[in-house]
């Protein structure tokens, strides 16, 4: 006789599936948040799921910081024309070309904070009204509190003490013109759980997720990646090592770790026997206690 | 690992700083291994700057800049940890009357209740609360926890007489599976280890509870129920002529080759094909998300309900709810709102409060007729057409509705059908 239960793995998936077909049969014009990270290609992963046989019904849109790893480029092209979805860009180096928004200085400059705005823009422009994302609730304080569907009002803000209450499976995208959502279909999934999933469904990843030889500066307590972005500074200096990245974000701020883990199933293993939070090794969390939540309530992912 | 059998168990803690919740959650994040290095860093300094003695365990589920500065939970907070056993999902809920609301939102999805009692007060208003609450929402399992018995020392005594407290007021309430322990959060006592102060308790410590409970008959599997969300179309030379009915079982089982009626127009036809993502599969049960392909060529579209010949819901067009009002506006007599069941949206309006309910003494308020927010009542709505509704208590998934204001676009209230 066969089980009539799922396991863990089973009902997260089937859970996310159903957030994603109630984004389409809910929204007008719905798009997919790729950043090139894991979470978001878990995300796509699971649209093609969720929509098979048919495409997956959304586009892709990528906030370029113009800050990438060059990989992750190539990878979200391979994709897309993989997939045969459209890819809307919206990039941070013309919203500074455009006087949107300014360069930040200082010594930690970085571009994390101007992508507000572009993805904002991006969204008016292209009149979307539900961005779908890879946020998860385990990752950060602030993302602990989001919703399945979350309300953003027509300033692209959050307002995390006035959100709706989402019970059962009911859930509510009701917005205004000029209002849209963030949907988060694997709010509930863990870094342990993304993996194992990755390894179980066999999930192309970038191989920046896996350790490789690479150059890298020791800086504010991890190894940041030698890119032509980088400035050494005075006692810095370039080392080569076996290094692979626990998130993907701006690659002047990604620190990554010195691993072995250059399989997939070594992967697995190094996570389960992490003591760190992934975010751990991401500088624009570490800039103040609130650092997520103040950027979530002016729009940030 | 082994993850192939492992179940996912979502439980709820309803309570406040005082009764020692945040310390519980905190203990058994810690005990089951389950805190980052930079996190415990992170809460020893802040312990060590507010003068505590080692570290506050609490401050692990710290939340928003409010929350922190108040030093309350004011939103729901979900919390995750995974055992060798099973994976956890904490809806950390306040406890406080004014947040009734939040406890019903995180009580909605769990298999299971935490209720802490404070050892030294015993049964007390918010204890019947939340009971009230759990009973409400029909959560299968609840466990009352008995904290701070280092404070009692340890005494049995105490442990029996608060157990007393609790099935006097609580044989009103419809509850299925309670289980009683008695721990120390603060020391850990009974939460993830054994107590070496109470030998006389000879039951399971919390940890072992909640990875031993048997949750798997927590979703109806009797009644086939598969509402529809969205039609699948694909374009594409190989699937033309394919159209698949996507949407999650909300309970039942459904096998290739079943004899359905597609409601409400009544139309029958028979399984063609179940589809989970990619895979064909020959049956589909609660809570799978599949797409289901039909025999014959009958019009189904999103609001649909497919289910079996000969077990249907009952289409209705006007029902009697509890009523949970969540929305600082009260409720308007006789207004126009939204109202969503499954994936099938109507018009709707409130008819009638019949009475409300005093949460704490669990007393019929016939007289008050008015809902704010956190008030919990009995109402009768009328829709502009049938819902397939079945009565909560069988079927959770298709006995709940919520209310949507139309003027708002916001969830003003939550129902469970009676």
């Amino acid at each position: 006789m066969s089980k009539y239960y799922l396991n863990y793995l089973d009902e997260l998936e089937s859970e996310a599936i159903y957030i994603l077909r109630e984004v389409w049969a809910q929204f007008e014009n719905p798009v997919i948040l790729f950043s090139g990270g894991k979470d978001s290609i878990l995300v796509t992963h699971l649209a093609k799921k969720a929509f098979f046989p048919a495409k997956i019904p959304f586009a892709l849109l990528h906030v370029d910081t113009g800050h990438n790893f060059p990989e992750t480029i190539y990878f979200r092209d391979d994709l897309v024309k993989e997939l045969g979805v459209n890819l809307i860009v919206g990039s941070v180096q013309e919203s500074i070309n455009n006087g949107r928004v300014a360069e930040e200085r200082g010594k930690n400059a970085t571009r994390n904070a101007l992508q507000i705005t572009t993805l904002l823009d991006t969204i008016e422009e292209h009149r979307i009204d539900c961005a779908i994302g890879g946020g998860r609730r385990d990752e950060e304080k602030a993302r602990a509190k989001e919703r399945f569907f979350s309300h953003r009002n027509d300033f692209g803000e959050w307002d995390p003490k006035n959100q709706r209450p989402e019970l059962w499976n009911l859930l509510n995208g009701k917005h205004f013109e000029g209002e849209h959502f963030r949907a988060f279909p694997i709010s509930n999934w863990t870094e342990m759980d993304v993996w194992n999933y990755i390894k179980r469904e066999n999930i192309k990843i970038p191989s920046l997720y896996v350790a490789h030889e690479r150059e890298v500066v020791w800086r504010s307590n991890s190894w940041i990646p030698n890119s032509e972005y980088l400035k050494l500074e005075a006692g810095e200096k370039i080392y080569t090592k076996k290094i692979r990245f626990r998130t993907l974000g701006d690659i002047t701020i990604t620190g990554g770790i010195e691993s072995e883990a250059d399989t997939l199933e070594k992967i697995v293993q190094e996570v389960s026997a992490m003591r760190k939070t992934e975010r751990g090794d991401r500088s624009d969390d570490k800039r103040s206690e609130t650092a997520m939540e103040d950027r979530k309530k002016q729009g940030y992912f | 690992m082994h993850i192939d059998n492992n179940q996912l168990l979502r439980f709820t803690t309803a309570g406040s700083v005082d009764d020692g919740k945040s310390t519980l959650i905190g203990r058994l994040l810690y005990d089951s291994k389950s805190i980052f290095e930079d996190q415990l860093e992170s809460v020893s300094a802040t312990s060590a700057k507010k003068g505590h003695k080692g570290v506050d365990l609490a401050l692990f589920t710290d939340g928003l800049r409010d929350e922190r500065e108040q030093g309350i939970t004011i939103d729901v907070a979900y919390r995750y940890f995974t055992t060798p056993k099973r994976k956890f999902i904490i809806a950390d809920t306040p406890g406080h009357i004014q947040y009734t609301r939040n406890m019903v939102t995180g009580a909605s999805t769990a298999n299971a209740a935490v209720i802490l009692i404070d050892a030294r007060h015993g049964v007390i208003e918010q204890t019947k609360r939340h009971s009230f609450i759990a009973s409400l929402l029909n959560i299968p399992h609840l466990i009352v926890c008995i904290n701070k018995m280092d404070l009692v020392d340890y005494s049995e005594e105490r442990f029996n007489e608060i157990i007393g407290q609790f099935e006097e007021f609580s044989s009103k309430l419809l509850m299925k599976d309670v289980r009683f322990i008695p721990i120390s959060a603060l020391d850990g006592d009974n939460v993830v280890n054994r107590s070496e102060n109470m030998f006389w308790y000879q039951g399971g410590t919390l940890l072992n509870i909640l990875e031993t409970l048997h949750i798997s008959s927590d979703i109806n599997k009797i009644d086939a129920r598969f509402p529809v969300q969205t039609v699948l179309r694909p374009q594409s030379e190989e699937h033309r002529d394919y159209r698949g009915y996507a949407g999650r079982v909300a309970s039942g089982i459904y096998r290739v080759g079943d004899e359905v009626a597609v409601l409400p127009s009544g139309f029958t036809s028979k399984i063609r094909s179940i589809n989970s993502g990619e895979t064909e599969v020959e049956e589909a049960y609660a809570p799978m998300s599949i797409a289901m392909s039909l025999e014959d060529d009958i019009d189904v579209s999103r609001g649909d309900m497919i289910v079996r010949v000969n077990n249907q819901p009952e289409p209705t067009q006007e029902f009697d709810v509890m009523l949970c009002w969540l929305n600082n506006d009260a409720a308007k007599p006789r207004a126009k709102y939204t109202v969503m069941h499954t994936s099938s949206e109507q018009r709707a309006m409130i008819k009638e409060v019949v009475y409300k309910v005093d949460i704490n003494s669990y007393e019929r308020l016939s007289e008050d007729k008015d809902l704010y927010m956190n008030d919990i009542a009995r109402v009768k709505i009328r829709c502009t057409r049938p819902l397939m509704l079945d009565s909560y208590r069988e079927n959770r998934n298709t006995g709940s509705i919520i209310l949507i204001d139309e003027n708002t676009n916001e969830t003003v209230a939550a129902g469970m059908v009676v």
